[in-house]
């Protein structure tokens, strides 16, 4: 195999016979796009440990080998009856469905989306309606690293979501991407893209499914722009393979009296990385962050999140907690910076980390950065394992061990658990940490 | 106050608080001068026979002068790191002058024999050689551009077995200990800065309490930096042998200047079995004028080695001057059950920059750590906070607290946190705080009501933030640290 540590080549390399395979689609912008970011492949290398940014996040395993581009949709494997397993049930939605990357018309439900919202695929979007895709694909986000670059370059289809101004969206958007394959080491370089219009209102829940044997590269760049006083949710439930890599860039924006809430739950992947970002443009914004990671094995969950407080008046809360079993490793970095004109901000930050074995491990940086002096900021982390008297208070009630457990842990998670607002989903993300808690023997039967 | 409101009215826009900020931020170091001593100073630039020649001077053995010249050579394969987050030009050190020593005179037996014009300037600052030595029964190890030139109390000391020298003096005098312990907790590989000073130390002190010693008086060295560019090379190295105990005191003012000093001190103690070693610095060395030109560059390396079991070192310092100051007074507890403690207020103001914090590693079981970190930045300089709290996989029970505070005065400063907690072990306890917030308008208020001036509710809510800190000095030096910040922010804050 082809290991190069330093240097995408299989990515450059890849590419004559990715553009072949892709006929037709290469007369698009997206087309130029990919050209134009073609030379960033090869300036840029994968990073290392001695990257301050990739500090406790070892990718080498990622660098060192070839993942394949997808063009096309591959053959389905599931029906959509199947599909309802992986989805939250118990509500209405819009259904968007990928697999590697690629739209399956048959998955997804798309009927009766009401005017002036425009839920499709990416690449539906590129032929029927290039000007709207061009106004908003890539603005917010930029080349930052190699991952970035590898997803512009491969990146063929995702969700386009936008909605108008003044509108309620009715219910909920469901979006599935199941990836990996039986054959071969897939790359699946899915986009996100999500406009809200002023005063509109959308939740959207993004979920990441693994199947098939072999290890697969999932690498995402999500964009989020919130027009004035629109209000944005969006959770994000990542269930890949436990022999799969997933990385996700999202970069959010919002304009005055937005509001963004991101729920990041991490369950599955054996080395995961998320940048989540937001820039605060303008007045009274709200931006909040939930995250909850439940890793057990060899699973290594990084985090790392950034808040900028360009303007005034503008509040920004995080909660991030993590629960780590065996060897599993997580990481938190999370970055708040307070510009200089943005007085009257208020930031908290908040990570706690629960460790249950001897051997996991977390590495957390909490980070404030602050050029304006009338600003109310603060920042909390907290490492520890269970509290031992809570454990003894409840065990002297007769309940036994692995209940006493199971319930300290739900107790911790709860408070992000508790922060999404749909019923059904909070049901059943209690019910994952749960059967997450079972399957690892955390709690045993 | 009457000034106060004439100037109030001056101009209606600014706030009362901005005002008394603008008036803090520009008052001027206070306590520069320069003491006119004849010094011999080596030739400017760094190569071996440089390094040759400061051994030589110090007439140290030739095993000295061989691990001076490995960590020159180390040096010189060294890149000079950039990662804090400050910002300064780049330093020449072929332009810096090496060694530089009051003129050589017989060795001194008492006060008598001090040059007076150095009396002189250590009355300047407030703290009389003679009036410490009657009244605070502080014995004095006082350098003067790198050169011990009056040590007192050291009979007092010598009963107890307490060694308390300059360094080159324990050098030629115990050069088993010396052997034993320099470069044994900063090793010259450690660092840039590390490799820098071992190789062209020019003095320090060297403090050694046998077992079962409580150093009977808390020892003190009063730091100078004199002669116009010289760089100050420092060395200092504390060991304090099974359940002894010691209280050391380092401080220092320097003279107004115009071209920037670089000061890379190296400061190790060791703490064997049930020992507990206390080390305190104020620090005012010379901060630049408001455009931040001249100043010292402080980039010191101070770390403590809990090596025994139940061994405790604690850091305090107060940090008030100085244009760059970047280090981390650090605690490696090896030692099952042994404490750490970081106790930290840094002051910038104008255009000074701080990159301060601690590293606390945690290696032995059942060790516990403190971290209390105040930040204040005014006009408009940086202040950061970065630490590290690392609990390692066999520190079974290990515990750390850690809260850093900013307070912000003037919308131009910068406040900055960058903690890393690596926890390796799942019965660890890590607990992490860090607020940023300016000074409350509504305890100003509170105080104004009472009928207490701006500038005094704001000094008074100052001192209140760094409380904690201060605690932990010694009496002479909280007095003193208490001065200094009310100086620092004198007419700013009000």
């Amino acid at each position: 195999m082809n290991k190069n540590k330093q240097n995408p080549n299989w990515y450059l390399e890849s590419f004559v016979s990715f553009e072949e395979s892709l006929n037709g689609h290469s007369k698009t912008f997206l087309h130029d796009l990919r050209k134009e970011t073609l030379p960033s492949l090869e300036q840029l290398s994968f990073p290392t440990l001695k990257d301050e940014e990739w500090k406790y996040t070892n990718i080498s395993s990622i660098s060192e080998q070839n993942f394949i581009p997808v063009s096309k949709l591959p053959q389905i494997i599931l029906s959509k009856e199947k599909l309802k397993d992986f989805l939250f049930q118990g509500f209405d939605y819009y259904l968007l469905t990928f697999v590697n990357g690629i739209y399956s018309n048959e998955l997804s439900d798309l009927e009766r989306i009401p005017e002036g919202i425009i839920i499709e695929n990416i690449s539906t979007v590129a032929k029927n309606n290039p000007q709207i895709l061009q106004k908003y694909f890539s603005k917010l986000s930029k080349t930052e690293n190699i991952f970035n670059a590898i997803n512009s370059v491969y990146s063929v289809d995702g969700s386009f979501i936008k909605v108008s101004d003044n509108i309620v969206l009715d219910k909920p958007i469901q979006i599935v991407h199941i990836n990996g394959a039986e054959d071969n080491k897939v790359l699946s370089v899915p986009r996100n893209i999500i406009v809200v219009g002023k005063n509109s209102q959308a939740s959207i829940i993004v979920n990441y499914f693994g199947h098939g044997s072999e290890p697969y590269f999932t690498n995402i760049i999500s964009e989020v722009y919130v027009d004035e006083g629109g209000i944005v949710d969006l959770i994000k439930n990542q269930s890949e393979n436990e022999n799969s890599f997933h990385i996700e860039k999202l970069q959010a924006f919002q304009e005055k009296n937005s509001v963004f809430n991101h729920y990041n739950f991490e369950f599955g992947g054996s080395i995961v990385r998320n940048d989540i970002n937001s820039v605060l443009n303008g007045e009274n914004i709200e931006t909040h962050y939930y995250g909850l990671s439940l890793a057990n094995g060899k699973q290594h969950i990084d985090n790392h999140t950034f808040v900028d407080h360009a303007k005034p008046n503008c509040m920004s809360n995080e909660v991030y907690k993590a629960i780590l079993d065996d060897e599993a490793h997580g990481v938190f970095n999370g970055k708040i910076i307070v510009q200089k004109d943005a007085q009257k901000t208020n930031a908290y930050q908040q990570n706690k980390t629960i460790l249950l074995s001897k051997k996991a491990k977390i590495d957390t940086k909490p980070q404030l950065e602050i050029f304006a002096d009338d600003v109310k900021c603060s920042h909390g982390a907290t490492v520890g394992h269970l509290d031992d008297e809570a454990y003894f208070y409840i065990r002297t009630r007769g309940i036994p061990e692995n209940l006493a457990k199971s319930i300290l842990i739900r107790a911790f998670a709860n408070d992000v658990v508790e922060s999404v607002k749909i019923e059904q989903i909070r049901e059943q993300l209690n019910h994952m940490i749960f059967e997450h808690l079972h399957r690892v023997e955390i709690i045993s039967e | 106050m009457s000034d106060l409101k004439e100037k109030n009215v001056k101009s209606d826009e600014v706030s009362d608080d901005m005002k008394v900020l603008d008036d803090l931020t520009s008052s001027e170091y206070k306590w520069g001068f320069v003491t006119e001593i004849e010094s011999e100073t080596a030739q400017k630039g760094l190569n071996e026979e440089i390094v040759r020649f400061i051994s030589k001077k110090k007439e140290e053995p030739e095993w000295m002068a061989e691990w001076r010249l490995k960590a020159f050579r180390y040096w010189q394969k060294m890149i000079e790191p950039h990662w804090p987050n400050v910002e300064y030009q780049p330093i020449d050190y072929q332009n810096i002058s090496y060694y530089s020593a009051p003129k050589q005179k017989p060795k001194l037996n008492s006060l008598d024999e001090v040059d007076p014009e150095l009396l002189k300037t250590f009355e300047k600052l407030g703290i009389p050689i003679e009036e410490q030595k009657i009244l605070s029964g502080v014995a004095v190890d006082a350098v003067f551009d790198s050169v011990s030139v009056a040590t007192t109390f050291k009979d007092t000391l010598k009963e107890k077995g307490i060694i308390f020298c300059s360094i080159s003096e324990a050098i030629k005098e115990y050069p088993d200990l010396i052997k034993k312990y320099l470069g044994s907790v900063v090793p010259y590989t450690d660092n840039y800065f590390a490799a820098l000073n071992s190789a062209v130390f020019s003095d320090g002190s060297f403090v050694f309490i046998p077992k079962g010693v409580r150093c009977p008086m808390e020892l003190s060295t009063y730091f100078r930096i004199n002669a116009q560019e010289t760089g100050q090379f420092e060395r200092t190295l504390i060991v304090a042998e099974e359940n002894s105990y010691v209280s050391y005191l380092e401080g220092c003012t320097a003279p107004i200047r115009d071209n920037n000093q670089l000061h890379a001190a190296v400061v190790e103690l060791v703490a064997l079995d049930d020992a507990e070693i206390k080390y305190s610095t104020v620090q005012n060395w010379y901060p630049g004028d408001k455009e931040g030109k001249g100043g010292i560059y402080n980039f010191v390396t101070k770390r403590g080695a809990c090596k025994g079991i139940n061994s405790k070192i604690s850091w305090t310092q107060v940090e008030t001057g100085s244009a760059i100051t970047w280090k981390y007074p650090s605690c490696i507890l090896q030692g099952d059950n042994s404490v750490g403690e970081f106790y930290s207020v840094a002051v910038t103001n104008n255009k000074q920059q701080a990159d301060t914090g601690t590293k606390m590693i945690h290696l032995g079981k059942n060790t516990r750590s403190t971290i209390i970190s105040k930040g204040i930045s005014a006009g408009k300089s940086q202040n950061s906070y970065r630490g590290l709290v690392r609990i390692g996989r066999n520190a079974e029970g290990a515990r750390n607290f850690t809260q850093c505070d900013s307070m912000l005065m003037g919308e131009k400063c910068g406040a900055h946190t960058f903690p890393y907690i690596e926890v390796d072990n799942e019965s660890a306890k890590v607990e992490h705080e860090a607020t940023t917030s300016k000074v409350g308008e509504d305890q100003i208020f509170y105080l104004n009501q009472r009928g207490i001036s701006t500038e005094d509710a704001v000094n008074m809510i100052v001192n209140g933030f760094c409380k904690e800190v201060f605690k932990e000095l010694p009496m002479e030096f909280a007095v003193e640290a208490q001065k200094l910040l009310a100086i620092s922010l004198e007419g700013s804050v009000g």
